[in-house]
C-alpha cells in the first residue's frame, strides 16, 4: 500500500503545480502555469510529470486535486447561481433578513428570493415555532418561477437540533427534484448569521462545483488515468468527488491546508509552525497533531462573515517580490509587492525595484538572478533591510504561537530563501527539500476522514460510553469515505457542554482520519 | 443630530472600546440598526436638557446571553411591545428613549427602537461604559427604581416586575431570561426629563461615535490612532483623564466561566518603552483593575480598555488570545460615577476587590 503512486495537483491562481509520489518518495515536481481552462493546466502538469519519471499512467494508484478555484469564483463574484434562501426561525429574528450584510455587488448577483418562515429551535431544544409545510411548498413554487434551483435552508440553533432543516428541504426537492439545498447544520457552527451565510455560499457554487468536478474528470480521461480522484478540503483530508459536488466550500482553505500538510510530510513533524513564503504574502498556521490548527473566530471571505471550520493562518505581506521602502529612517518590507512579475521586475533580474529577493541576494545569503546588479547597494541598508524581513517574520510566528516556549519552525515555498538566520523564539528552523511544491505534496499524500457531530446524553450513557459510541461512529464514517481500515485513528475529540439542557446534553465532535484504501486500481 | 447608516460602524466600534472588554459583540446589533434604518429611516439624538421636566422617557435594553443573541436574535416587535407594555402600566406615553449602557451591544438596540417607534434617543446613557447587572446604573443611583419594568419575548409575550428593589428586578429577571429562551426586551427605570437631567451620564452616543470615526480617521490617514484617540478623549467632558497605560504581549491568559460571568485575568509583558515591565488586567465580563508590579495602574469604575496596538481595534475579553500586540488605555468615569454613592453599587467592592477606588489621575500623575 505504502508503494502506490499518487499524483498530486495545486491549481493556485498563478501556477499549477504537480508532484508524483511513491510512498514517502517524490519522484517528480513539476511547475507551470495556470491555464484559462484548468483542464488543460492540470492534464500538462500530470502529463509532464509522468514524464519525468517514466510512468505509465496506468500505474497511478490515485489523483488528488487542491484548488483555490471555488474562492476565487466567490471572491471575484464570477460563475455564482442565484440562491433562494429559507430561514426558519420567525416569530424571532425578524430584524435582520438574509444577506443583510453582504458586500451590495455579491448581494445582487446571488440574492434570489428570502424569506423567514415559523420554526427554529430554542438553545434548549424547545421549537420556537412549528414547521410550515404548506408554507415551504409556497417558497418552492416561488423559486421555481422565478427560475431559481439552488436553496439554501438555515435554521436557528440547527447546531442543537437539525430536524427542521431536514424536513423543509425534503419538502422543498418534492416541489422542486432538481433542487440543489444546502443546509446550514451541514457546514457551519453556533452563529446563525454566519452560519446561514456558508449555505447561501455553498448553494451559489454548486452548478459551478458541477461542471469543474466534470473537468477534473474529462483531464483524467484524457490521461488514461483511471485511478480514483480526490480533491482537498480545509482540514487536509480528501473529498471524492461527489461531496465536492455538494460542498464546494469545504476547499476554501485548502491552499495552505496543503501546504502545511505537504511540510509536516517532508519534515516529519507532528507538532510545529509552517510558514509558507510566497511571492507577496506569507501564511504562517501551527499543526496540531499533525493537522493545522483550526480558527475559533468568524472568517471572513469575499467580504462576507462566515463560521464554518478552516485553519487557523495568519497572512503577513512579506514575501519574495516584497518591495523595500524607506520612510523616516525606517525601512519598510511590504505589504506592497510586484507580486508574478518578480521575474522581471526585481533588481537582480534586470528590473528597476528593490525587492526583498535583492536584499536576500546583496546581503549574500541567497543566489537567484544576477548578484551583479545589486552590488551598488549601501550596506547599511540591506542589514537593516534584512533585520526588518527577520524581525516580521518573528513576529508572526510569535502570534500564532499558544504558549512561550521556543517553537519548531518549518519553512516552505519560494520564498523561503528570504531567511536565513536563526529567529528569536524558534527553537528548531527547517526548510526541507522539496519545500517549493510542498501544497501539490500535501494534496499527495492528503488522507481522509470521518466525523461525528452529535448531542450525546451523559447523563443516560455516561461520559465514556458516550465518548466511545462517538468514536466508533467517526472510525465507521472515515472507513466509508475510503479510509483503510487498520490505518484508522482518532485526531481530535471535542466536548462542548450545552448549559441548561436536562439529561447533561453534551455536544461531542470526534474527527478520525485514516490513508487512503485503493479499490480497483491496477 | 441624526444617525444614518453612515455612523453604525463608528458607533460600534466607539461603544466596542467603552465596553471595556465586555457588553457583548455589537455586530448583531449593527445588522439590526442597518435593516432598522433602512426600512425606518435616520433617528433623531437630542440632548438631555431639551428635555421638559415632565417629559416621560424610557432606557431600553436587551438582557440575557450574548451567546444566545447571535442566533436567536430579536424580531423587533418585541421590543416595541416591552415599550407599549410599560407605558400601559405607567399610564404615559413616551416622549424619548434612552440608553442604558453604552458599552457594547446595548449601545446599538435602543436605537432600533428608536427607529421602529420615531422616537428620539437622548444623548447617554447609565453606565459611560459596560456593567454586568442591571441595576449598576447612575439612574438607580440617583433614585429611580428599575420597576415597573417590562419583560417581552419574541411571541409578544410581555411580563411586568412590580419590585420594591431594583436587586430584586435582576435576580428575579435573570430567572424569567432563562424561560424566554435566554433573551429579552426589557424596559425599565422609567423616569420624566428632570431625573434624566440629574442621573444620565450625558452626550455618550455622540461620544461613542467620536471614537469610533477618530479611530477610522487615523487609520486612514495612517497616522497614529492612540495620539488621536487621547487627543479626541482630553476634549471630552469626562473621559479627559486618559492614558496609554501599558504596551506590551499578552503573554498568559487565565479563563473560566463562574456564575454567569467570564473571570479572570491577562498577563501582558511590556515592549518598547514598556520593556522589562507586566501588567496584569483581572476581570468579570469587563476588566475591573490593571495592576504593575502591586500597584494599581486603573480601578474600576475608571474605564480599562484593551485594543490591538496597531489597528486600535478594541479587543474584548473573549477576543484576547496569547501573543496579541496590545495598548492599554486607562480613562476616568464621568465624575457621576465616581461619588460614594456610585461607589457602593459598582466600586471595586461591588465586584469583591479588596482595593478601594482611586482616580486614574492620581494614580498615573502626568
Amino acid at each position: 500500500m505504502t508503494e502506490s503512486l499518487r499524483i498530486g495537483v495545486d491549481v493556485g491562481g498563478t501556477n499549477t503545480d504537480a508532484v508524483l509520489v511513491r510512498g514517502r518518495t517524490v519522484l517528480a515536481s513539476r511547475k507551470s502555469p495556470t491555464s484559462l481552462d484548468i483542464g488543460s493546466g492540470i492534464v500538462r502538469a500530470i502529463k509532464d510529470v509522468l514524464a519525468a519519471a517514466d510512468i505509465p499512467p496506468a500505474q497511478v494508484a490515485g489523483v488528488m486535486i487542491g484548488t483555490t478555484h471555488f474562492t476565487n469564483a466567490l471572491i471575484e463574484a464570477k460563475n455564482l447561481s442565484r440562491v433562494g434562501i429559507v430561514r426558519l426561525g420567525a416569530p424571532a429574528t425578524l430584524s435582520v433578513p438574509p444577506l443583510t450584510d453582504w458586500p451590495e455587488q455579491l448581494k445582487s448577483i446571488v440574492g434570489g428570493h428570502a424569506e423567514i418562515l415559523s420554526g427554529g429551535y430554542n438553545y434548549d431544544g424547545r421549537p420556537i415555532g412549528p414547521l410550515e409545510p404548506e408554507e415551504i411548498r409556497r417558497m418552492s413554487r416561488e423559486f421555481k418561477a422565478r427560475g431559481i434551483n439552488a436553496i439554501a435552508i438555515s435554521s436557528v440553533f440547527a447546531p442543537v437540533n437539525a430536524d427542521q432543516e431536514e424536513e423543509a428541504a425534503r419538502i422543498v426537492r418534492e416541489e422542486l427534484p432538481d433542487a440543489r439545498v444546502t443546509l446550514s447544520s451541514q457546514i457551519g457552527r453556533v452563529g446563525l448569521i454566519e452560519r446561514e451565510n456558508a449555505a447561501v455560499m455553498n448553494s451559489s457554487l454548486l452548478g459551478m462545483a458541477e461542471r469543474v468536478i466534470i473537468s477534473f474528470r474529462q483531464a483524467l480521461i484524457d490521461l488514461q488515468i483511471r485511478a480514483p480522484l480526490f480533491v482537498s478540503q480545509n482540514d487536509g483530508t480528501l473529498l471524492d468527488p461527489d461531496n465536492v459536488a455538494r460542498f464546494p466550500v469545504l476547499t476554501f482553505a485548502s491552499g495552505p491546508t496543503n501546504s502545511m500538510r505537504g511540510a509536516a510530510f517532508l519534515s516529519g513533524a507532528n507538532e510545529a509552525l509552517v510558514m509558507d513564503i510566497g511571492g507577496t504574502t506569507a501564511d504562517v498556521g501551527a499543526l496540531q497533531n499533525g493537522f493545522p490548527r483550526e480558527s475559533s473566530v468568524a472568517v471572513d471571505i469575499g467580504g462576507v462573515r462566515t463560521n464554518f471550520r478552516m485553519p487557523d493562518i495568519l497572512s503577513i505581506g512579506l514575501g519574495g517580490g516584497s518591495l523595500i521602502s524607506a520612510a523616516n529612517g525606517r525601512i519598510r518590507v511590504g505589504p506592497r509587492s510586484v507580486g508574478s512579475r518578480i521575474l522581471t521586475e526585481a533588481l537582480v533580474f534586470g528590473g528597476s525595484q528593490l525587492t526583498a529577493t535583492d536584499i536576500a541576494v546583496a546581503a549574500g545569503y541567497a543566489d537567484v538572478g544576477d548578484r551583479d546588479r545589486v552590488r551598488h547597494l549601501d550596506r547599511q541598508l540591506v542589514a537593516a533591510a534584512v533585520d526588518e524581513i527577520h524581525r516580521v517574520a518573528e513576529e508572526a510566528l510569535d502570534h500564532m504561537k499558544t504558549s512561550g516556549a521556543a517553537a519548531k519552525v518549518i519553512l516552505v515555498g519560494g520564498g523561503s530563501i528570504l531567511i536565513h538566520r536563526d529567529l528569536a523564539g524558534v527553537a528548531e528552523l527547517t526548510v526541507p527539500p522539496d519545500a517549493s511544491v510542498a501544497n501539490a505534496i500535501g494534496a499527495a499524500i492528503a488522507q481522509v476522514s470521518g466525523e461525528v457531530d452529535q448531542i450525546y446524553s451523559f447523563e443516560k450513557l455516561g461520559r465514556d460510553q458516550a465518548l466511545h459510541e462517538a468514536r466508533e461512529a467517526a472510525e465507521k464514517n472515515a472507513i466509508a469515505a475510503g479510509a483503510a481500515v487498520h490505518t484508522v485513528k482518532i485526531v481530535d475529540v471535542e466536548e462542548l457542554p450545552l448549559q441548561y439542557l436536562p439529561g447533561g446534553a453534551v455536544r461531542v465532535r470526534v474527527k478520525a482520519v485514516g490513508d487512503l484504501h485503493y479499490r480497483g486500481t491496477t | 443630530m441624526k444617525i444614518g447608516l453612515e455612523h453604525i460602524a463608528d458607533l460600534a466600534r466607539g461603544a466596542a472600546l467603552l465596553g471595556c472588554g465586555g457588553g457583548g459583540d455589537p455586530y448583531i446589533g449593527a445588522l439590526m440598526l442597518r435593516q432598522a434604518i433602512k426600512d425606518y429611516g435616520p433617528i433623531e439624538v437630542i440632548d438631555v436638557t431639551g428635555l421638559g421636566d415632565a417629559d416621560f422617557v424610557v432606557p431600553f435594553a436587551m438582557m440575557g446571553a450574548p451567546t444566545v443573541m447571535v442566533e436567536k436574535f430579536p424580531n423587533g416587535g418585541e421590543m416595541v411591545g416591552a415599550l407599549r407594555a410599560l407605558e400601559r402600566v405607567r399610564n404615559e406615553k413616551a416622549r424619548a428613549i434612552l440608553c442604558a449602557e453604552i458599552g457594547g451591544i446595548n449601545a446599538l438596540i435602543p436605537l432600533v427602537l428608536a427607529a421602529r417607534t420615531g422616537l428620539p434617543v437622548v444623548d447617554g446613557d447609565g453606565m459611560g461604559r459596560a456593567f454586568p447587572q442591571l441595576q449598576m446604573v447612575t439612574y438607580h443611583i440617583f433614585g429611580v427604581p428599575a420597576a415597573p419594568m417590562a419583560m417581552t419575548d419574541e411571541y409578544g409575550n410581555s411580563v411586568l416586575f412590580e419590585c420594591a428593589k431594583s436587586v430584586d428586578v435582576e435576580r428575579l429577571a435573570r430567572h424569567l431570561v432563562v424561560a424566554m429562551g435566554g433573551s429579552s426586551a426589557v424596559c425599565l427605570f422609567s423616569m420624566h426629563g428632570d431625573d434624566a437631567k440629574r442621573s444620565m451620564v450625558r452626550g455618550t452616543i455622540s461620544l461613542a461615535i467620536g471614537l469610533g470615526a477618530t479611530i477610522r480617521e487615523a487609520r486612514r490617514r495612517e497616522g497614529d490612532p492612540f495620539t488621536a484617540i487621547l487627543e479626541f478623549l482630553r476634549t471630552t467632558a469626562y473621559y479627559q483623564q486618559c492614558r496609554v497605560m501599558f504596551e506590551g504581549k499578552t503573554v498568559d491568559l487565565l479563563r473560566e466561566t463562574k456564575g454567569g460571568f467570564a473571570v479572570g485575568r491577562a498577563i501582558i509583558e511590556g515592549t518598547a518603552s514598556c520593556a522589562g515591565r507586566t501588567l496584569e488586567v483581572q476581570f468579570q465580563n469587563e476588566h475591573l483593575i490593571a495592576r504593575e508590579g502591586g500597584k494599581i495602574r486603573t480601578i474600576v469604575p475608571d474605564l480599562i480598555a484593551i485594543l490591538d496596538s496597531a489597528s486600535a481595534e478594541p479587543i474584548t475579553t473573549e477576543g484576547l488570545k496569547y501573543g496579541q500586540r496590545v495598548k492599554v488605555l486607562g480613562i476616568s468615569a464621568a465624575p457621576i460615577m465616581r461619588s460614594p454613592a456610585a461607589l457602593d453599587v459598582f466600586g471595586p467592592q461591588a465586584f469583591g476587590l479588596k482595593e478601594s477606588f482611586t482616580p486614574i489621575e492620581l494614580l498615573n500623575p502626568q
